[in-house]
């Protein structure tokens, strides 16, 4: 796109926006034609039969038309009007604003995820409290953990990782099948859990050390089809499809969360209720997050977390000035697999239930959309992201009041994924460089400068 | 043997199905240096708009006759998603040129759980199931009462192949567009100063990869008889390995990998496991990229400081 020269002045093509307009309700008619235009449905003899459903292909084509005469006579104008007010300096004091507000945000958000269970509390009571601190704090929170685990690994190291799940799906069989057959405690087996992933991040990592970008994304996205595969189809390790039920919950050091007289409530003596139980997995999953970030944060201040961060700027430098990049991915992978690993016993433990549905490529996807519309690298735009993709796609499950417009069929759920699919090629068009794009140096001579989006050179992995 | 014949005729008719999936995935990879993460659910869509259009041609319109519809699906669906692909790419690629290494990747890996799910909830989520056709078999060779057989829609699917495969090679080698689309390759910048238009190059080869794979889309449902929302996913994966295998960016490179994918997935099925024939395909894309990255008839990618 070439900017408009000052001379002239930016000015809107009506009849160009309106050709446009056509062209794209031709589009949209023509591709939407079979699959809104139609519906196959099965009638009573289970043979397919086509319905057909005019008006709305119709409003989906004027929505289309509108959409692009809203693009050519507004969008665009308003982009030309803010590229010719554009200011020098502009990006850099923007970018000094943004790392002032993340200074306060942390602490903020802190003291937020630390009371979100009492708030919720004040705000529901205690019969719609569990619901919000799982489906909310605890989902977002396993979210939030993953994509920190996987921003080590892509964000720091600059490996592009398809098959994150593979790990998470360690974490979670490891915990299910030794609680099950050995009768271990979570507290034994999470940290056994995330060293057994940590050994299948370096066995994985291993032969593909050679491997660089996108190819490097479709091997660690095989791999980990490969175990998803394995898991289904060993069936007397895994159970395969039907997976492990009746994993043993986490206890309270000991106490269980049950109705029981040596239950919690009883010893405690409160009266019953399966809150107890949310709130403590809520500050189980916050702890292992924060242990992650504080990991995370310490080691870039390490040899070794330089060590990523060289070799996601420049490998062929990395390996001139003598550094050991094998051994640099190695413990990428391995750090970033110990986290998922851990998550994935956190997941067991949560659900009491896991089978290899819950460890699809869609799981790998997700994180990792996560870690890049984050911002690759960014710890706090990860977790923006998280919250707000995964809040996002889990408050669609409480949209009820849609039902009340669309009618009552109207099932928000299943566009959750619709809207997450779209939210993703949306926001990097966006900003393909994440939501927080500037960066922190680690290393700075005098005094700490925010590194812009524009001078954050990417990798080659 | 029988057996083996007989795996060897199915392979073959899977691998041209692979085949002419992966040619979209290396045209693009070879023009763009982007992995087209939602071809494999662009197939997909081919699959469900082949699927439609043919249950208009045989329920409304009333043709009865097997290769006239056949015809007129293939057309049908090859257009419509050439649109939907072309479209794709304008809104979810072109603004992303140029940008960031990984923007392009995630754009398609949102693309692709889009379409999954827009076919989802447009068209529901049970499997579709069409009516076999064209059932008869020719006994190729016979021994002991084990019929080693070619069935009518394994010979359409050959044919079919064989000469798209001959009019797309026609294409790309003959034709002042598959000229511009390996300078193209080259070097866009020095494409675009001898007055190739580079967008409208890479636009075109979006659409003849989407093109090529509405064909396998149409030959999927036809030799299965079952299409799904989430049939792209595995099938996209495997005609991605046989890119890879075949060496990426190579046109012959993706048939000869795509069939061989075809036939190491039969021949495993057979005599090993079916359970494991997925595992099989994607540890063939494990292997060939750590021992042999260029592929079989791929360039060595030469490291540039």
């Amino acid at each position: 796109m070439t900017a408009p020269s000052p001379a002239s002045e930016p000015r809107t093509d009506v009849a160009r926006a309106l050709k446009h307009a056509a062209i794209a309700g031709l589009v949209s008619f023509g591709m939407l034609l079979p699959l809104i235009g139609f519906r196959t449905i099965q009638d009573m003899r289970n043979e397919l039969v086509l319905e057909t459903r005019p008006l709305l292909l119709a409003s989906f084509v004027l929505l289309t038309i509108a959409g692009s005469l809203l693009v050519s006579l507004v969008l665009v104008p308003w982009k030309q009007r803010r590229a010719a007010a554009h200011i020098p300096g502009e990006s850099v004091r923007r970018a000094h604003w943004r790392a002032h507000v993340a200074k306060w945000l942390v602490p903020f958000a802190l003291g937020f995820v630390v009371l979100y269970p009492v708030i919720v509390l004040l705000g529901t009571g205690f019969g719609g409290a569990v619901k919000w601190i799982d489906n909310f704090g605890i989902q977002i929170l396993i979210y939030v953990m993953l994509g920190w685990g996987l921003n080590i690994v892509v964000g720091l190291a600059g490996l592009l990782d398809l098959g994150y799940v593979a790990f998470y799906a360690v974490g979670a069989y490891s915990y299910a099948l030794l609680a099950k057959e050995f009768g271990l405690s979570f507290w034994i087996l999470l940290p056994l859990a995330g060293t057994l992933s940590a050994f299948w991040g370096i066995l994985l990592g291993f032969p593909v050390l050679r491997l660089r970008g996108d190819y490097l994304a479709i091997v660690t996205l095989a791999f980990g089809e490969i175990i998803r595969l394995i898991l289904i189809n060993w069936v007397d390790f895994t159970g395969g499809y039907a997976g492990v039920s009746g994993i043993p919950r986490p206890t309270f050091f000991g106490i269980p969360f049950n109705a029981n007289d040596d239950g919690f409530a009883a010893v405690f003596g409160l009266e019953f209720t399966p809150l107890y139980r949310t709130i403590f997995l809520y500050y189980v999953i916050l702890g292992l997050a924060l242990l992650t970030a504080f990991v995370t944060v310490r080691l870039r201040r390490l040899p070794v977390g330089r060590a990523w961060e060289a070799l996601r700027e420049d490998e062929i430098a990395c390996r001139s000035l003598g550094l050991n990049t094998t051994n640099t991915k190695l413990t990428a992978f391995a750090m970033g697999a110990m986290f998922g690993g851990f998550a994935g016993s956190f997941f067991a433990a949560r659900q009491g239930f896991i089978s290899p549905e819950s460890f699809t490529f869609m799981e790998s996807a997700i994180i990792l959309a996560i870690v890049v519309l984050g911002g690759m690298g960014s710890m706090i735009g990860v977790a923006i992201a998280a919250v707000a993709m995964i809040g996002g796609t889990e408050i669609m499950r409480e949209l009820e009041f849609l039902k009340l417009i669309f009618g009552q069929d109207f099932e928000p759920t299943q566009y959750r994924m619709l809207l997450f699919g779209l939210a993703m090629v949306l926001i990097m068009i966006w900003k393909p460089r994440g939501l927080i794009s500037t960066r922190e140096p680690s290393a700075f001579l005098k005094e700490r400068k925010t590194v812009a989006a524009t001078f954050v050179e990417e990798g080659r992995g | 043997m029988e057996v083996f014949v007989q795996q060897l005729i199915n392979g073959i008719t899977l691998g041209s199905i692979y085949g002419l999936i992966a040619i979209g995935y290396t045209m693009v990879f070879g023009i763009i240096g982007m992995v087209n993460f939602a071809h494999g659910d662009v197939f997909m869509v081919s699959s469900f708009i082949a699927l439609v259009a043919a249950l208009v041609l045989t329920t409304w319109l009333g043709i009865s006759s097997v290769f006239l519809s056949l015809f007129i699906v293939l057309i049908v669906g090859m257009l419509l998603t050439s649109l939907v692909s072309w479209t794709i790419e304008r809104l979810a690629y072109r603004p992303l040129r140029g940008s960031f290494r990984l923007a392009p990747l995630i754009s398609a890996i949102g693309m692709s759980i889009f379409l999954m799910n827009f076919v989802q909830v447009a068209q529901g989520p049970r499997n579709k199931a069409v009516p076999p056709m064209l059932q008869q078999v020719i006994v190729v060779m016979e021994r002991d009462g084990y019929e080693v057989t070619v069935s009518y829609r394994q010979l359409v699917i050959w044919a079919v192949t064989a000469f798209l495969l001959l009019a797309f090679w026609y294409v790309v080698s003959k034709t002042s567009l598959g000229r511009a689309q390996r300078a193209c390759e080259q070097d866009q910048k020095m494409a675009s100063l001898t007055g190739v238009d580079v967008d409208q190059t890479i636009s075109i080869t979006f659409v003849i990869g989407a093109a090529l794979a509405a064909v396998a889309g149409t030959m999927y449902l036809m030799y299965y008889g079952v299409v799904s929302f989430s049939d792209g996913f595995v099938p996209g994966i495997k005609a991605f390995t046989a890119a890879v295998l075949g060496g990426i960016g190579s046109i012959p490179g993706a048939v000869i990998g795509g069939l061989l994918i075809g036939l190491i997935e039969t021949m495993w099925s057979a005599y090993f496991s079916i359970d494991y024939k997925d595992v099989a395909a994607f540890s063939v894309l494990v292997i060939t990229l750590i021992f042999l990255p260029q592929g079989i008839l791929g360039r060595p990618e030469v490291e540039k400081v």
